[in-house]
């Protein structure tokens, strides 16, 4: 196994004093991308820059030339809007701050829920969770446990009920208590089941009806071992629910979760936060530069 | 419907025409294309070149150039191949000579076991059996009652214990399909990384206290370029005899599948399309060669080869 850091800094030796990058290194730049999910057009855009940038300021030594490799990559991670922050500290704009969460199926839409909450737990906010998974086999339970973890009330009419009903009886309820974060789960759907999608564009709908400006965050859950799959489910979700924001599971394995890279330039959406294990503990707020080291990290 | 694939491979020999001997060199630019789409479809990156390296060398060997239409007769090589490498003999769950049988599910988290475990036991009752689930998944909030649910559902009855512990779970529910002559017993286990080097630990341990007849591997369709890590590690620890894959009813074109096939030699078993308890269907090699290759109709086009 050739070890990625090595590939930097033969990415190096194998430009300096050149006007182009050779096709040796290309060939180990295109081999650690893709294997990390980044997708052919994405590192295709990334080589490109790299060309570009090594054709204007020709004699680059190795260090800069790495940094140039991590800046062009990290550039096309969006950055965060300053009016949605991720931290779970911060002051929301909106009180209740409504967040829905949306994905295809076992992704980790209720885990990364149960962990948020128990993260706004922590930084002292109200917190209100909404079943509106009333479809999934055992999905209220699941959550009714999380909210007992996370220590924050939940609002649940069971199995089968209308998760329209469900997500607006919550924002409702949110609104009453004063609650400063609702967090909204919903079932998994794939994003090329037009009937499921227009349900998720309903109950984004009926939040609007208690809160104009709910929901105020749309949160896609992206499983980090999805392959090249998980754009075109970012495409469906914006398209029928308008995503605000990324949040990416299962960190904690081999997978890169290099898709998200080109997901979020496309779409032009950051990516807010990771999931890194099965415990409310393991999320964290997403970093661009240590994401991008860990593109680099030695393959275990 | 020619899509994508296939007419840049057509444009591609077009631009040949001409030439009357295939090179290296000339064909490159096919080769390329190939790769591309077993890339855009989650091949894995190493297997992907092996692939394109095996059809490229088929191609010199047969000179598609002098053939009427060498892109088909490319796209039939491409085609071939694949089909052949996902495929092999059909074959079937093992059973116990002397029943019960043990079918132990296995995979990452999420992958779709629970689910599965459902639908196989709705499967084999509609073969005539009587089969018994075992929730050995003791850690995900709720897991044992989804699994209730699901069962209820086909009417199987599912065996758990108070206690947190999922070798005593399975071994238990031996004893209990044994006393309680089901024929069948279907163990769901926790979804698992296979890093986790504690519960890759527990899913041997499990596998030895009731040694399976057939141990499957679930593993969705959508995943990139990490399958063949997770399938390699998880047959080093239980060795499984079979893959199952499931979400097809998306639009992913599933080229995990043919990574894994490469990695661990395993055949797909059962492919799950859908949430509810009947969508499990046959594995067809040809259909999933397709599919990965993102093509609607490949046999027409093959076929003028
Ligand atoms: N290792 C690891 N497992 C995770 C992570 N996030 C979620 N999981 C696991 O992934 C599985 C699926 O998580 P869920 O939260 O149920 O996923 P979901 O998207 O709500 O699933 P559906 O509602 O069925 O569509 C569970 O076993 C979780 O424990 C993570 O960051 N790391
Ligand atoms: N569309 C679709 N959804 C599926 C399929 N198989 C499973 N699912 C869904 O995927 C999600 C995860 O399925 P589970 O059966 O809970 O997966 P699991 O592997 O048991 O998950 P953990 O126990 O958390 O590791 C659920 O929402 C299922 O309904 C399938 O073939 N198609
Ligand atoms: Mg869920
Ligand atoms: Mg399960």
């Amino acid at each position: 196994e050739k070890s990625r850091t090595g590939l930097l800094s033969k990415l190096g030796k194998a430009v300096i004093g050149k006007d182009t990058v050779d096709d040796e290194v290309l060939d180990d730049l295109e081999e650690v991308l893709i294997t990390s999910d980044v997708g052919v057009a994405t590192t295709l855009k990334i080589i490109r820059r790299i060309e570009a940038r090594v054709k204007k300021d020709k004699y680059l030594n190795t260090s800069e030339l790495q940094q140039i490799l991590r800046e062009e990559i990290i550039a096309l991670l969006r950055e965060n809007d300053t009016d949605k922050p991720a931290e779970f500290g911060a002051e929301t704009p909106a009180k209740p701050h409504v967040i829905m969460v949306v994905g295809v199926n076992g992704v980790g839409k209720t885990t990364t829920i149960g962990k948020l909450a128990w993260h706004y737990r922590q930084a002292d906010k109200n917190v209100l969770l909404g079943a509106a998974d009333t479809f999934r086999a055992a999905a209220v339970n699941q959550l009714t446990i999380w909210s007992e973890r996370a220590g924050v009330p939940i609002v649940q009419q069971g199995q089968n009920a209308d998760p329209a009903a469900v997500a607006y009886d919550t924002v409702a309820s949110a609104k009453k208590r004063g609650a400063d974060v609702v967090l909204i789960d919903t079932a998994g759907r794939l994003h090329n089941k037009k009937g499921l999608m227009d349900e998720l564009s309903k109950i984004k709908r009926v939040m609007s009806k208690v809160v104009p400006e709910a929901p105020h965050e749309v949160l896609l859950v992206l499983d980090a071992s999805t392959g090249q799959n998980a754009m075109q489910q970012a495409k469906a979700f914006t398209q029928a629910v308008d995503i605000t924001g990324l949040a990416l599971t299962k960190l904690d394995g081999t997978a890169k979760g290099g898709i998200v890279i080109g997901i979020s330039s496309e779409l032009n959406v950051p990516v807010k936060y990771i999931g890194v294990g099965e415990q409310a503990a393991d999320l964290q707020v997403f970093d661009r530069v240590s994401f991008v080291n860990a593109l680099f990290d030695k393959t275990p | 419907m020619f899509d994508d694939l296939s007419s840049k491979l057509q444009s591609t020999f077009k631009s040949l025409s001409g030439q009357s001997k295939i090179t290296d060199l000339n064909i490159a630019e096919a080769v390329r294309e190939i790769r591309r789409a077993l890339l855009d479809a989650d091949v894995n990156y190493e297997v992907a070149r092996e692939f394109t390296k095996k059809v490229k060398d088929q191609a010199l060997e047969q000179d598609v150039l002098t053939s009427v239409s060498p892109g088909q007769l490319f796209t039939k090589i491409v085609y071939d191949e694949l089909t052949q490498v996902l495929g092999g003999q059909k074959e079937e769950i093992r059973f116990a000579s002397t029943p019960p049988s043990v079918i132990l599910i296995a995979g990452l988290q999420g992958s779709g076991k629970t689910t599965f475990t459902g639908k196989l036991a709705k499967y084999l009752k509609s073969k005539g059996r009587n089969p018994v689930l075992a929730a050995a998944d003791v850690y995900r909030p709720a897991a044992i009652e989804q699994l209730k649910t699901l069962a209820e559902q086909i009417k199987v009855p599912v065996y758990s214990i108070e206690e947190k512990n999922a070798v005593r779970t399975a071994k238990e529910a031996l004893q209990f399909a044994r006393s309680n002559a089901h024929d069948v017993l279907i163990i769901d286990t926790a979804g698992r990384l296979h890093v986790d080097e504690k519960m890759m630990a527990e899913v041997s341990e499990i596998k030895k206290a009731v040694q399976p007849n057939e141990i499957l591997f679930v593993v969705d369709s959508m995943t990139g370029q990490d399958a063949v890590n997770t399938a390699r590690e998880f047959d080093k620890t239980i060795d499984f005899d079979g893959v199952v894959l499931t979400k097809l009813d998306g639009d992913t074109r599933g080229g995990a599948a043919l990574s894994i096939r490469n990695v661990v030699e395993k055949p797909i078993k059962f492919i799950s399309m859908g949430e509810k308890m009947d969508s499990l269907t046959p594995f067809y090699p040809d259909r999933m060669a397709q599919r990965i290759l993102g093509m609607g109709d490949v046999i027409s086009l093959v076929e003028k080869a």
